[in-house]
C-alpha cells in the first residue's frame, strides 16, 4: 500500500505551443513552487501545429505530483498534460555521450563494457573515446558508473524522452 | 495603396481593440515609449483615462473597478519603471483572482536586450505574477493578442494579464482583427460534471453537522452565483461562513450566516468548522489564514470542494469530493438535483447542530469593552456601518487591524461592495481601489477604511481624487502604530515593539487641505457620529482622522499555528506563543 507521504517518481508529458518563453514558464513554475525537476527534455514535435513536447521527470508525494499536473494545466500555452507513470505502461529512453580518456588495459576495458551496453563509439583519438549510449536512465547511470574508474572525463545527457505504449497518441 | 489605407498604426489598433472589448476607463500614467498611444487617446473621447500619481495605484484602481463591476480592469503604463511599479498590483490581482489587462510599453524590438533607456524585461519579471503575459512582436498580431488577453483575464479563474508593447509595434502599421475572429485554445471547464454534482448533493443531504464555507470565487462568478448560493443555503437550512474575500456572497444579516471564519473570524464559524461532519467549500481555497494548523483542521469533516481552478483542489487540504467548474453553473445544477431528488435535510440532527452553534454564538465573540473617554476602533466601525448602511456603500480597506475590524463589524448584504487585499495583504491597496470603485460608481458612497500607516503607502492618490472629482471618503483609524504588527509583538514577541511605532505622522486634516480635499478629526467617542455625518454630506474627497485606542487588539484570534478550537477570545485570556515555534517540521507563521 502506498502511503500519502511516500515520495514517488513520475514522468510527465506536456504538449505546449512552440513559442518564446514557454519553457521559462514551466521552469519558473517548478522553481517558484519548490517542485523537483530530475530531468527535462524539450523539442518541437509537431511542425504543422507548431507544438513542442516537454518530458519532465519529477518526484514528490501523491498530492504534490497532482498539484504539479494541475498547475501545469493552468498555463495558457499548455495544451495537454499526461502522467505517463499513472496513465498506463510507457517506455522511456535517454541518450548520453560519454567521454573516456585512458590508455592501455583501461582503454580496452572501456571498449569491452561499451560492447556489453551496446554503446557506439562516435569519436576516437589515441587518448580518448566518445561513447553514445541509449537506454533507460538506470542503464545510462550504470554505464557512466562503470566508466568512472576507466578515465571518465565528461558526460552529456539528453534527459528522458518517454511515450506511452500502444497505438494511441498523447 | 488601397491595402495600406486599410491598415492602422499599432496605437490605433490597440484603442480600437479596447473599445471593441467594452473598455470605458483606463487607469494609467504616460511616459516615453507609450506616447503614441497617449496621442491617440488625446484624439478620441470613447475611452476615459484616469491619470494616477503612481503606477501601483493604477493597478489597484483597476482592481477596485473590476471587483465592483465584474468587468475587466484596464491599465496603461510606460516601459521600465512604469512597468516595474505595477508588480505589487499585479501580484495582488493574481492572488485575489481579479481580471485585469495591463498594457506596458517596451523599448523598440531592435533594442530589447540591449539595456536600453527605460528597458526592463517585463515579460520575464511578470511571468510569475500574472495569469499570462504577451510580448507583441508585430502590429498584425496586436488586435488578436488584446482580444485573447481579455478572454484569458476573465475566463476560468480570473487574473491579471500583461501585454508588453514595443514602441515599433505601437508606431508600425498592421491590420485590425475584430474579436469575432479571435481563435484561442484556452477554454477552462465551466460546467460541472453532473455525476459529481449528484454525489455532492447526496453528501449534503446526508450530513448531520454541515457547514457551507464560501469564498471569493462565488463573488467572482457573479451576482447570479451569489443568489444561487443564497438559495441553496436557505433550501438546506445549513450554517454558512464566509472568507474575507467571500463577504457579501451571502447576506450577513441572514440567521444562517455565522460570519467570517479564519484567524480573526467568529468563534461560532471556527468552532462550527472544527465540529462539522461535512464542509461544503464553494469558491474558497483552504488558505492558511483559514485552516490554522492543518493537522487539526476540521478533523471529523468530509470535505466537498467546488472550484473553477483544479489546482486549488487538494493543494492544502485533501478533500473527499471535488467538483470543477464555474460555481454559478454548479450551484444551479445542485439546486435542480436537490429539488429533483426531493432532498430533505436531516431535521433532528440539524436542530441539534444549530443548538450547539447558537451556544457558541452566545459567547458574543465580537464583544469589546467600550469606553466613553477614548474611541475604540470597533466602535468607530460600528458607527460607520450604522450611519452609512442606508446608502449601501462600497467599502475598501488597507491591510491590518482596521481591515479585520471592518470585516468583523461592517455587515455586507450584497456582493461586490467589499474590496480588500486578501491574498497578498497589500498595505496601500484601499485608497487607489476606492478610486477605481468611485470611477465605476460615480454617485455611490465609497469609503476606504484605513490605518494611519497603510494610508501613507499610496497617499499621493488624494491628488488623483481631487483632479478627477472622485469624492472618496478615507476613514482612518489612527492608533499611531502599525497595529497588527504591534499586536503580534505584544502577543508573540514579548512586547518588544520593534519599529512598529511611527514617531511622526502628518497632520491628516492639514494634509487633506493641502491636497484640496476636506479634513475632519474625531478624538472623543462623542465626536464620531458627527464626523461621519459630515463626511457623508461633503461632495468632495474627505480624510477623516479618527484617533483610536492605541493599545486595542483585534480579537477573536487563532494564534499562528493553532487550530480552530484553540481560539483566543479576548485580552483576558493569557496567550503564550513562541515565535517561529516548530511543530511537525513546520514553522508556524
Amino acid at each position: 500500500m502506498s502511503n500519502e507521504q511516500d515520495i514517488e517518481r513520475h514522468t510527465i508529458a506536456v504538449l505546449v505551443a512552440n513559442e518564446a518563453g514557454v519553457l521559462a514558464r514551466v521552469i519558473g513554475l517548478f522553481s517558484g513552487r519548490g517542485y523537483n525537476i530530475e530531468s527535462l527534455t524539450v523539442a518541437e514535435t509537431d511542425t504543422k501545429e507548431n507544438l513542442s513536447r516537454i518530458t519532465i521527470v519529477t518526484s514528490g508525494t501523491k498530492m504534490i505530483v497532482e498539484q504539479i499536473k494541475n498547475q501545469l494545466r493552468r498555463l495558457v500555452p499548455i495544451y495537454k498534460v499526461a502522467d505517463l507513470t499513472t496513465d498506463g505502461p510507457h517506455v522511456s529512453r535517454e541518450l548520453a555521450l560519454v567521454k573516456v580518456a585512458s590508455s592501455g588495459e583501461k582503454r580496452v576495458e572501456s571498449l569491452r563494457i561499451a560492447d556489453i551496453f551496446r554503446a557506439n563509439v562516435i569519436d576516437s583519438t589515441n587518448e580518448s573515446f566518445v561513447f553514445e549510449v541509449v537506454g533507460a536512465t538506470e542503464k545510462v547511470d550504470a554505464f557512466i558508473k562503470l566508466m568512472e574508474p576507466l578515465g571518465l572525463v565528461d558526460v552529456s545527457r539528453t534527459g528522458v524522452a518517454a511515450i506511452a505504449r500502444g497505438a494511441n497518441p498523447l | 495603396m488601397a491595402q495600406h489605407d486599410a491598415q492602422m498604426t499599432g496605437a490605433e489598433i490597440l484603442l480600437k481593440a479596447l473599445v471593441d472589448q467594452g473598455v470605458e476607463v483606463i487607469f494609467g500614467y504616460p511616459g516615453g515609449v507609450v506616447l503614441p498611444i497617449y496621442d491617440e487617446l488625446f484624439k478620441q473621447n470613447r475611452l476615459r483615462h484616469i491619470l494616477v500619481r503612481h503606477e501601483q495605484a493604477a493597478v489597484h484602481a483597476a482592481e477596485g473597478y473590476a471587483r465592483s463591476t465584474g468587468r475587466v480592469g484596464c491599465v496603461l503604463v510606460t516601459s521600465g519603471p512604469g512597468a516595474t511599479n505595477t508588480i505589487t498590483g499585479l501580484t495582488d490581482a493574481l492572488m485575489d483572482s481579479v481580471p485585469l489587462v495591463c498594457i506596458t510599453g517596451q523599448v523598440p524590438t531592435h533594442l530589447i536586450g540591449n539595456d536600453a533607456f527605460q528597458e526592463a524585461d517585463i515579460v520575464g519579471i511578470t511571468r510569475p505574477c500574472t495569469k499570462h503575459n504577451y510580448l507583441v512582436k508585430k502590429p498584425d498580431d496586436l488586435a488578436r493578442t488584446v482580444h485573447e488577453a481579455f478572454h484569458v483575464a476573465k475566463s476560468g479563474r480570473p487574473g491579471p494579464v500583461v501585454i508588453d508593447l514595443p514602441k515599433d509595434v505601437i508606431t508600425g502599421r498592421g491590420e485590425y482583427q475584430p474579436p469575432s475572429r479571435m481563435k484561442t485554445k484556452y477554454k477552462p471547464q465551466v460546467k460541472g460534471d453532473l455525476k459529481a454534482i449528484e454525489k455532492a448533493v447526496e453528501m449534503i443531504a446526508a450530513a448531520k453537522k454541515p457547514i457551507f464555507y464560501v469564498g471569493g470565487g462565488v463573488v467572482n462568478s457573479g451576482v447570479a452565483a451569489c443568489q444561487l448560493l443564497t438559495q441553496l443555503v436557505r433550501m438546506t437550512g445549513y450554517p454558512c461562513t464566509q472568507t474575507l474575500m467571500g463577504l457579501g456572497a451571502f447576506p450577513a444579516s441572514d440567521p444562517l450566516s455565522v460570519g467570517m471564519l479564519g484567524m480573526h473570524g467568529t468563534y461560532e464559524a471556527n468552532l462550527a468548522m472544527h465540529g462539522a461532519d461535512l464542509i461544503i467549500n464553494v469558491g474558497a481555497r483552504f488558505d492558511d489564514r483559514i485552516t490554522g494548523r492543518l493537522k487539526d483542521f476540521a478533523p471529523n469533516a468530509k470535505k466537498i470542494h467546488i472550484d473553477i481552478d483544479p489546482s486549488s483542489i487538494n493543494k492544502n487540504v485533501m478533500v473527499d469530493h471535488a467538483v470543477v467548474g464555474d460555481c454559478a453553473h454548479i450551484l444551479e445544477d445542485m439546486i435542480k438535483v436537490w429539488k429533483a431528488k426531493q432532498c430533505r435535510p436531516h431535521e433532528k440532527a440539524l436542530k441539534e447542530w444549530w443548538a450547539i452553534i447558537d451556544g457558541w454564538r452566545g459567547r458574543n465573540c465580537l464583544h469589546y469593552e467600550n469606553s466613553n473617554k477614548i474611541i475604540k476602533p470597533q466602535y468607530a466601525i460600528q458607527r460607520l456601518y450604522e450611519l452609512t448602511k442606508y446608502k449601501n456603500p462600497y467599502i475598501t480597506t488597507e491591510v491590518g487591524q482596521h481591515q479585520m475590524w471592518a470585516a468583523q463589524h461592517f455587515k455586507f448584504e450584497q456582493p461586490c461592495h467589499w474590496m480588500t487585499s486578501g491574498g497578498l495583504g497589500t498595505m496601500g491597496y484601499g485608497l487607489p481601489a476606492a478610486m477605481g470603485v468611485q470611477v465605476a460608481h460615480p454617485n455611490a458612497l465609497v469609503i476606504d477604511i484605513a490605518g494611519e500607516s497603510s494610508i501613507q503607502m499610496n497617499i499621493q492618490e488624494m491628488a488623483t481624487l481631487c483632479q478627477h472629482r472622485l469624492p472618496v471618503k478615507v476613514f482612518i483609524l489612527n492608533n499611531q502604530y502599525m497595529g497588527m504588527v504591534r499586536q503580534w509583538q505584544e502577543l508573540i514577541h514579548g512586547g518588544r515593539y520593534a519599529e512598529s511605532h511611527m514617531e511622526h505622522h502628518p497632520d491628516f486634516v492639514k494634509l487633506a487641505d493641502a491636497f484640496g480635499a476636506v479634513g475632519l478629526r474625531a478624538t472623543k467617542p462623542g465626536e464620531v457620529d458627527d464626523v461621519i455625518k459630515e463626511m457623508i454630506s461633503v461632495d468632495r474627497p474627505v480624510i477623516v482622522d479618527v484617533r483610536t485606542d492605541a493599545s486595542e487588539n483585534c480579537f477573536p484570534m487563532i494564534m499562528p499555528g493553532m487550530a480552530h478550537n484553540e481560539m483566543v477570545l479576548g485580552p483576558e485570556e493569557n496567550v503564550k506563543v513562541e515565535p517561529g515555534s516548530d511543530e511537525g517540521g513546520m514553522v508556524l507563521v
